[in-house]
């Protein structure tokens, strides 16, 4: 713990770190709710409340380790280049460095098929699965939550339309009609974000739409349309912000998705087309020699992806864990 | 409750319909049209005006449409001019195993799954919780192709203790009486689908003990027991009805990714060898089926989640 306390961030507080989860905290909950609507007042309790919640995931180590793996990656893969020169993408420039040669000196990872040196082409495949994983985890929650909000917030036959086109989209594997489309369409890095994106945005939709089902109903929605309050006011003021956890969790577990999906788009060769690459086309070079024990090639994309994922998931369970306030209370 | 079940089978139908639509929406954006699809980038344009014609694809678009759905009861499902079989008879043969392999992992995978999210929430806070958290994260961060990968380095090259991959003359059946071969496939496949189903098992646990009805139990006097088991498991297990329906698409995109590593002949192997071969319409076909297959799982899984949740029902009906 004693390193956490010296956050620059949430503050060196021990006293207040140390509280246990349901101290302090009573006051976030629903009789802000209810007190508070009138004025649409949240906001000036907000920095409280980011402080509480940023608390609580400061004592969840894991998620403090999460993030940290995070923005080591992120360094790694985009200032690590400068540090590290390496030619990724000209293959005349590679041709006289030996092909599949294990880790030596001046290739700490060792060369892969074309005599790329693999550490460099972690930094460089790994730009493009952190862009692709963030870039359509954007998009899909972006799109997702206002689908979902206003689907729910409706009711009726306008939402029992927009779901089973959720619905008819979330029937199909999303991998088939992945496949399908980079097959019909010519594959390329934008594409693939949107096409990310496309299959993605189901989930948040259905999340928040749930949501919104709960939450239209509850006291304080009603206390807003009896003044008067309009369904954008509803909506934009009271049912988003009250699923921003759900959105926020979401969110973190997409990028970790969107960078799996990529993965295995590259795995099955529909990936980055050439001389791009991600660490799933990496793997999927790797894997094909994998009777010739050259472990080089397989074990440091596969860990990077491992370590990525799991990191985001340690961040999104300790915002989840935050952000849920009923949680906290008992 | 007949009349939700009937409305949730209309529901289904439309979708199919939907889905039906969509893929007949992708074969018409096949650049150069199907004529080039089928004979290759170097059929001439004369050739093809006369071999859609011949084959109908002059039609206007809701004719096509139109053939396309009533062919559709009689399983016609188009060609595969690559390789000179109908597209539903390629299918057929397919089929089977992957619902074989995705059944039989689905099962096995709650088997597991719903204890050990139980066991998370009982014993939670404390190391076995973060062992089982630590170990769902790495195995629902594990991509199914590394998972398989390591496992066909370890069991199949290093120690020859199991086949990489099943015989190719096996049947749908062979996964009970000759299970070797399906060890590794089905270890794969099961893996991310514990690992997330526990989870969701473990989250769905601590929502239904925040709620007011568990605060009221424990007010009365309940023990422990009762309230984890008689209150909370059955509320928790609602959600992971629905989850069940939910992840059936995803568990069935994970059989495309197992069926590759292992060369284990279902959907998603045939759709793989098709894509790479350019054989659009038996991909459009696979892409068909899988999803009406999916869509029966999911139906089912909406049937049981009703059963189980009468707030659903009453929710629906006022909504």
């Amino acid at each position: 713990m004693t390193d956490i306390h010296e956050d620059p961030v949430f503050g060196t507080d021990a006293s207040t770190t140390r509280l246990p989860l349901g101290l302090g905290m009573g006051e976030a909950v629903s009789p802000l709710e209810l007190v508070a609507v009138p004025e649409g007042g949240e906001s000036t309790q907000g920095g409280g409340m980011f402080v509480q919640i940023g608390r609580v995931f400061i004592q969840n180590k894991l998620a403090v380790v999460g993030l940290i793996i995070i923005v080591a990656f992120v360094l790694f893969c985009f200032v690590g280049p400068l540090l590290y020169h390496t030619d990724q993408t000209n293959q005349q420039a590679v041709l006289g460095t030996v092909e599949n040669g294990a880790p030596q000196p001046g290739h700490p990872l060792g060369t892969d098929s074309t005599g790329f040196d693999i550490l460099g082409r972690l930094m460089y495949g790994g730009q493009t699965s952190l862009i692709v994983g963030f870039a359509s985890a954007f998009v899909a929650t972006v799109v997702g939550v206002l689908f979902g909000a206003t689907a729910g917030f409706f009711g009726g036959s306008v939402d029992a339309a927009m779901m089973r086109f959720v619905d008819m989209l979330l029937s199909i594997p999303i991998l088939f009609l992945l496949i399908a489309m980079v097959t019909i369409f010519s594959s390329s890095e934008v594409l693939i974000i949107l096409i990310i994106a496309f299959v993605s945005w189901l989930i948040p939709a259905r999340l928040i739409r749930g949501e919104t089902l709960t939450l239209r109903v509850r006291e304080y929605v009603q206390a807003v349309r009896v003044m008067g309050g309009r369904g954008g006011r509803i909506v934009g003021r009271h049912i988003i912000p009250n699923s921003v956890g759900t959105i926020v969790v979401f969110a973190t577990f997409q990028v970790a998705d969107s960078i799996l999906l990529l993965a295995a788009l590259g795995y099955l060769g529909f990936g980055i087309p050439a001389p791009g690459t991600d660490w799933g086309s990496m793997l999927s070079a790797g894997a094909d020699a994998a009777g010739n024990g050259w472990w080089w090639e397989i074990y440091p994309a596969g860990i990077a992806i491992i370590l990525v994922v799991v990191a985001l998931n340690f961040v999104g369970d300790a915002l989840r864990d935050s952000l849920e306030v009923r949680l906290q209370r008992r | 409750m007949t009349g939700f079940i009937f409305r949730r089978c209309v529901q289904a139908i439309i979708v199919i319909l939907g889905v039906i639509l969509i893929v007949f929406i992708l074969s018409q954006l096949i650049p150069g049209g199907e004529c080039k699809a089928v004979n290759g980038p170097k059929a001439t344009v004369t050739f093809c005006r006369h071999w859609n014609v011949l084959n109908g694809y002059s039609q206007p678009l809701w004719v096509q449409f139109w053939h396309y759905i009533i062919g559709l009861p009689h399983l016609d499902l188009g060609y595969s001019y690559k390789r000179t079989q109908p597209v539903e008879a390629v299918i057929a043969e397919y089929l089977p195993k992957t619902l074989v392999l995705v059944g039989t992992a689905t099962v096995i995978a709650l088997i597991i799954a719903i204890p050990l999210g139980i066991l998370q929430v009982v014993k939670r806070n404390t190391p076995a919780d973060y062992g089982l958290t630590a170990l769902s994260f790495i195995f629902y961060a594990m991509p199914p192709f590394l998972l398989g990968t390591l496992l066909i380095i370890f069991f199949s090259f290093d120690h020859h203790l199991l086949p990489s991959q099943p015989p190719s003359d096996a049947s749908a059946w062979a996964v009970f009486t000759d299970p070797r071969a399906f060890i590794m496939p089905m270890i794969t496949l099961c893996a991310i689908t514990i690992a997330s189903f526990s989870r969701y098992m473990r989250s769905s646990m601590m929502d239904a003990l925040a709620e007011d009805y568990i605060r009221t139990a424990r007010a009365k006097g309940a023990n422990q027991r009762v309230v984890l088991y008689g209150h909370a498991l059955r509320n928790a297990l609602i959600p992971i009805l629905t989850l069940i329906g939910l992840s059936l698409p995803a568990i069935v995109s994970g059989a495309l990714i197992t069926e590759n590593v292992f060369n284990y002949p279902g959907m998603g192997y045939l759709t793989v060898q098709a894509a790479q071969n350019d054989d659009i319409p038996l991909v459009l076909g696979t892409t068909l089926v899988i999803t009406i297959a999916t869509v029966f799982g999911s139906l089912l899984a909406d049937i049981l989640y009703a059963v189980a949740d009468p707030r659903i029902r009453f929710g629906r009906a006022t909504a």
